[in-house]
């Protein structure tokens, strides 16, 4: 019998539509696995399941739980879903109360739910089992790790002991590696406590590592569902094959211009930050970035790869001028410059296009505004060159000359990436510097985002340094790859070599942290 | 902590030196006002002398804050008494007044809040919200006016005004402080109001709220566990600052009451050119609100367990 | 702003409109009011609204709408005037603390603390003692209050634009923090100040009625609404009527212009799109 049953479910707020006719079925000892981009209502699904839509939504259809319609009192569906339904959510930061101790609020899931044991017995050991230590639980969430949240949280989902777990993208505020590892957690506690799963993601290879069977949204409606290998496999409608495709990366065009001399030589950068405290009590400073030496070669690209806080960040704005190297220095050309003496005719070869393409616009100025910033750098130039290079810049991404006059939030994130992209050619630089080009967007766009930049780099005579944790990406784009870990740089190697024979155990751990491809 | 501390020092020396810098460019001689225009050059320069009006104003200054430190305000010229005994007894009706106007205003705004976000967007919510709005735009001593006209000259519940010392009659002393505390506490209670609505409503729309009725609370279980907590903070903070525009505002509602508080104690320093009085009283002042910032600060340091570690 | 923002949010229009007709009413009295408010007539005082005074006479037999016309405009004026010392010194200074950082963020914040420790009171108080009282007193004691608040307030807004990337993007075009101050972080926290200016004119014009109440602001022959209250405090026991005037027109006003900068803060805070889902993608 299923679990959960969902049928002809519409959830609207006011007049929009959010969710339309949706229905599907989850077995009991199920893994099932909802994939979906941004405004697909795969979350809102998910919350109308234990009842947690908010007050404003207009429901209609039916959600059977285990037989039973899902009760209507509020106290009911709420005593219900501590029971029976344990939550893992995406952001534990924010997930968890910053006042309350950590343990604590697991106890309090124990409470509530009135589950036989002492907490004192039952809390260390729900810790032990997903990973954590006893010391752990006195601490305040802001004291622990990422990973180390997602943890307490899924030690709070299963303290009830319940029989469906719900994990609304419980890994991707995550870095690569505690990712894999909290995906296998989740898998291990279903398996271990024959609970129900329903996986709930963007990220089609996580649902195909994870899920027996799937489904798939788009704006609101199930386009698809069936066993996964059959819906990954060999999907039947375009939208799947698309993110299907998507998840895959598309392979460089084996036309490219040969790698020449070097453009960028870094030459033992250090960056040390100094730490708080007065006079003697000072701490030690902290060192970001420690005697990284490289150099990228004219047409290459070169990617730089490392979890969160090895310092590929701080490296890549000391490289466009953004912060200064405490020791050694940077070549770009015949220029040596340690950051943020940057000659001003020099920082208009060197671009940056930033991770968030929410964030990278200012509001209030029009994109065309916004795009030709930087052409301050160049000096004095007429308006009819201005606007010449204006509309080179935005017609090389693909876009057109009329949207300089629109404003950022007219557009949507792939489109904005674009626009980011525009603005770094504007120049007509040598080098440009990617920071996570494509990790803030939606899969079925990352694809044509990469093409473009692999289009531009040869149309162009681009050399690239890609910071990225996706080793997807960089595998498909990169010549070289460097990893880095606590501010050095560890390995080094052509992709395919890293990939199939990594040497040191960060890139090993890199490694296996990647999820099988789809099919 | 240590830093804190340090930080509240240097505030305080600073606005001393202000206050001292201020009242030391008055034009005019204060011992020539005090003797009067036809007194002798020998007996103005002699008095110069006597109240150290001699010295530079380093010294002066330094001597100040010493005599400060040590308890002693000075000896006010035209009361020819300490100014510390003055000023203290002066605070034995402002700082209950305060206390008394503070305690009403927690009393009746913080319920307020939380029931108007209990019950937001229904009836009862714009009810309380418009009542805070007219709250707030009242002026505290003309309310005071309000309520001399109603309970005491119309009903006769309570005196008009004036205050009967503590010693004398303690009921009769609270008698008196009763409708100037309201008065003050009006205004308060509608910001608190508001305030406390605000924050709980933010904290409603959380992530952790979410995860609470997750673990199986119903929303309102759910605030009232972890949200009110998490929405002290804010409010908090306006309590400190409320706590100093309250001593600020005594001073005027005594006015309307004519108690004998700090206030009057500084409007006849004024008139009298008793600088030495204006320099302590206003001290004071700044002391009070300096000092409630402090313990706000620490409060809130130790409400909020983020912000006790020096670095995240 | 557009007639589509005024007519989905009522208070902000009811807000305006009320703060309008206040304002233009004392505006009016500059060039006419029913009655000169100088014109002292002992033997009209104390007469009862209606007939040809439409608010009754005061103590003195002056016209007590006149004295209300003018009053209003003082008020305004004082705290306009003490807003405009706030957003002059405040908001450059918060700028500055957010854009620079370091030495310059401490001497402002140090400032600030300073500032905040000295009640509008206090200030007048000081001044007084030093030049006697007056609405220039109040002015500057009020002002001087406000620039705390409007520094915090720029510096708060500035500080959570200094994060985001377009600010990164333009230092990488080479603008100077001078001008990236001037260019990117100024417009964007322009709402802020405004919804705080609005919110400090209204705790002005209660400021200025406290102040001139106990003697400190506005001095005869002027008017003002608290100095309307502060005649009236002799004799309001016998005649209510003389403080219900002024005290019902501060407290209209007031209210008017919390409503106006609450619209306005609704009107031009996307924040407040409340749909239910706040957590991002659906």
């Amino acid at each position: 019998m299923a679990l959960v049953e969902i049928e002809g479910l519409n959830i609207a707020f006011g007049a929009r539509r959010v969710i339309d006719g949706l229905t599907l079925r989850i077995g009991k000892g199920e893994r099932f696995g909802l994939i979906g981009e941004s405004g697909s209502g795969k979350s809102l699904t998910a919350l109308a399941i234990a009842g947690l839509l908010p007050e404003t939504a207009q429901v209609e259809g039916s959600i059977r739980f285990d037989g039973a319609p899902l009760p209507a009192s509020e106290r009911a569906m709420a005593r219900l879903r501590g029971k029976r339904i344990g939550m893992v959510f995406q952001e534990p930061m924010t997930a968890l109360n910053p006042l309350m101790r950590v343990g604590d609020q697991v106890a309090e899931a124990m409470r509530l739910t009135e589950t036989a044991g002492a907490p004192q017995i039952e809390v260390p050991n729900l810790f032990a089992e997903v990973g954590l230590e006893l010391a752990h639980a006195h601490r305040f969430p802001h004291q622990l790790s990422g990973g180390q949240r997602q943890r307490a949280m899924i030690a709070m989902a299963l303290a009830g002991k319940p029989e469906l777990m719900i994990a609304d993208e419980p890994t991707s505020a995550l870095d690569v590696i505690t990712q894999r590892k909290v995906l296998d957690l989740i898998a291990e506690v279903c398996t271990r406590r024959q609970m129900t799963l329903l996986f709930i993601s963007h990220d089609i290879k996580a649902v195909g590592a994870l899920c027996a069977r799937v489904a798939v949204m788009q704006a609101g409606r199930l386009v698809e569902q069936g066993k996964t290998a059959a819906v990954l496999g060999a999907p039947r409608v375009d939208y799947t094959r698309r993110l299907v495709a998507a998840s895959r990366m598309p392979k460089r065009p084996p036309a490219r211009p040969p790698i020449g001399t070097p453009l960028l030589s870094v030459e033992g950068v250090t960056r040390d930050y100094a730490q708080g405290g007065l006079l003697w009590w000072r701490e030690k400073p902290l060192r970001a970035v420690d005697g990284v030496r490289f150099a990228v070669g004219k047409a290459e690209c070169l990617a730089i790869v490392g979890p969160s806080g090895c310092g590929k960040t701080t490296l890549a704005r000391m490289i466009v001028g953004l912060d200064t190297a405490t020791a050694g220095q940077m070549r770009l050309g015949e220029t040596a410059y340690r950051g943020t003496d940057l000659p001003p005719r020099r920082r208009a070869d060197v671009s940056l296009v930033f991770q968030d393409p929410f964030g990278s616009f200012d509001p209030r100025m029009t994109v065309g505004d916004s795009i030709g910033e930087p052409l301050r750098l160049l000096g004095r130039i007429g308006a009819g060159e201005r606007r010449a290079r204006l509309v080179e810049a935005i017609e090389a991404v693909g876009m057109e000359t009329a949207m300089l006059e629109r404003y950022p939030h007219e557009f949507s994130g792939g489109q904005r990436q674009r626009l980011a992209i525009a603005r770094a050619l504007v120049t007509r630089p040598r080098l440009v510097v990617l920071d996570e080009p494509v990790s803030a967007l939606d899969m079925s766009v990352r694809g044509e985002v990469l093409a473009l930049l692999a289009r531009l780099q040869a149309d162009h005579d681009l050399t690239y340094v890609i910071i990225s944790h996706d080793l997807d990406m960089i595998g498909a784009m990169a010549d070289r790859v460097l990893v880095m870990d606590a501010g050095r740089i560890v390995e080094e190697g052509r992709p395919a070599e890293l990939f199939a024979h990594p040497q040191h155990p960060l890139t090993r751990a890199l490694m296996a942290a990647r999820l099988p491809e789809v099919a | 902590m240590l830093r804190r501390l340090i930080g509240f020092a240097v505030t305080l020396l600073l606005a001393a030196a202000v206050i001292f810098l201020l009242l030391d460019l008055l034009p005019g001689d204060p011992a020539r006002f005090i003797l009067g225009i036809n007194a002798s050059a020998e007996a103005v320069a002699a008095l110069r002398t006597q109240l150290g009006l001699d010295a530079p104003a380093h010294e002066r200054f330094l001597g100040w804050v010493w005599g400060m430190l040590h308890g002693d305000f000075g000896v006010s010229v035209t009361q020819r008494a300490p100014v510390a005994a003055l000023i203290a007894e002066r605070l034995a009706v402002t700082l209950p007044l305060t206390l008394i106007a503070m305690a009403i205003s927690m009393a009746v705004g913080l319920p307020i809040g939380i029931l108007a976000a209990r019950r937001r967007g229904k009836a009862t919510d714009t009810a309380l919200m418009v009542l805070a709005q007219t709250g707030v735009a009242i002026p505290n001593f003309w309310f005071g006016m309000l309520l001399t006209l109603l309970f005491a000259v119309t009903l006769r519940w309570l005196p008009p005004g004036g205050f009967t010392p503590w010693q004398e009659d303690g009921w009769a002393a609270l008698r008196g402080l009763i409708m100037p505390g309201l008065a003050l506490a009006l205004p308060q209670a509608s910001i608190l109001a508001r305030v406390m609505r605000t924050a709980l409503v933010d904290v409603t729309g959380q992530d952790f709220i979410r995860t609470a009725r997750a673990k199986g609370m119903t929303l309102g279980e759910a605030v009232w566990r972890h949200g009110v907590r998490n929405a002290f903070l804010p409010v908090l903070t306006i309590l400190g600052l409320q706590f100093a525009f309250l001593i600020a505002g005594t001073i005027i509602v005594e006015n309307v009451f004519y108690l004998p508080g700090l206030g009057r104690l500084i409007f006849t320093a004024i008139s009298e050119r008793d600088l030495v009085l204006v320099r302590g009283a206003t001290i004071v002042l700044v002391l009070a609100v300096t000092l409630t910032m402090l313990l706000v600060d620490l409060a809130y340091g130790l409400v909020d367990p983020r912000l006790r570690e020096r670095r995240a | 702003m557009s007639w589509r923002h005024l007519t989905r949010h009522p208070s902000l229009t009811i807000g305006l409109a009320m703060t309008l007709v206040f304002a233009l009413t004392g505006l009016a009295s500059l060039v006419w009011t029913p009655y000169p408010i100088g014109d002292i007539a002992i033997a009209r005082r104390f007469l009862a609204p209606g007939g040809p005074h439409w608010l009754g006479t005061d103590h003195l037999g002056r016209d007590l709408f006149s004295l209300v016309m003018s009053g209003t405009l003082t008020s305004f004026v004082i705290a306009a005037l003490a807003v405009a010392i706030g957003i002059g010194i405040g908001v450059p200074m918060g700028l500055a603390a957010a854009a620079w950082g370091g030495p310059v963020e401490w001497v402002v914040l140090r400032i600030s603390d300073l500032t905040f420790a000295f009640p509008a009171v206090i200030v007048a108080i000081l001044i007084t003692t030093l030049s006697g009282p007056g609405a220039l007193n109040a002015i500057v004691a009020i002002g001087v209050f406000n620039i705390p608040v409007f520094a915090r307030v720029a510096r708060g807004g500035a500080l959570s634009i200094a994060t985001l990337d377009f600010v990164a993007a333009a230092r990488l075009a080479g603008l100077g923090k001078a001008a990236i101050a001037l260019k990117h972080l100024l417009p964007n926290i322009l709402s802020l100040v405004i919804v705080q200016g609005t919110i400090q004119l209204s705790l002005g014009i209660l400021a200025e009625a406290g102040l001139s109440y106990i003697g400190l602001g506005t001095q005869p022959p002027a008017t003002s609404l608290g100095l309307m209250l502060r005649d009236a405090q002799s004799l309001f026991l016998i005649h209510p009527w003389l403080s219900l005037v002024p005290g019902l027109t501060i407290v209209a006003i007031v209210i008017a212009l919390n409503l106006a900068g609450d619209g306005l803060r609704d009107a031009l805070d996307p924040r407040l799109r409340r749909e239910g889902l706040s957590h991002g993608a659906g």
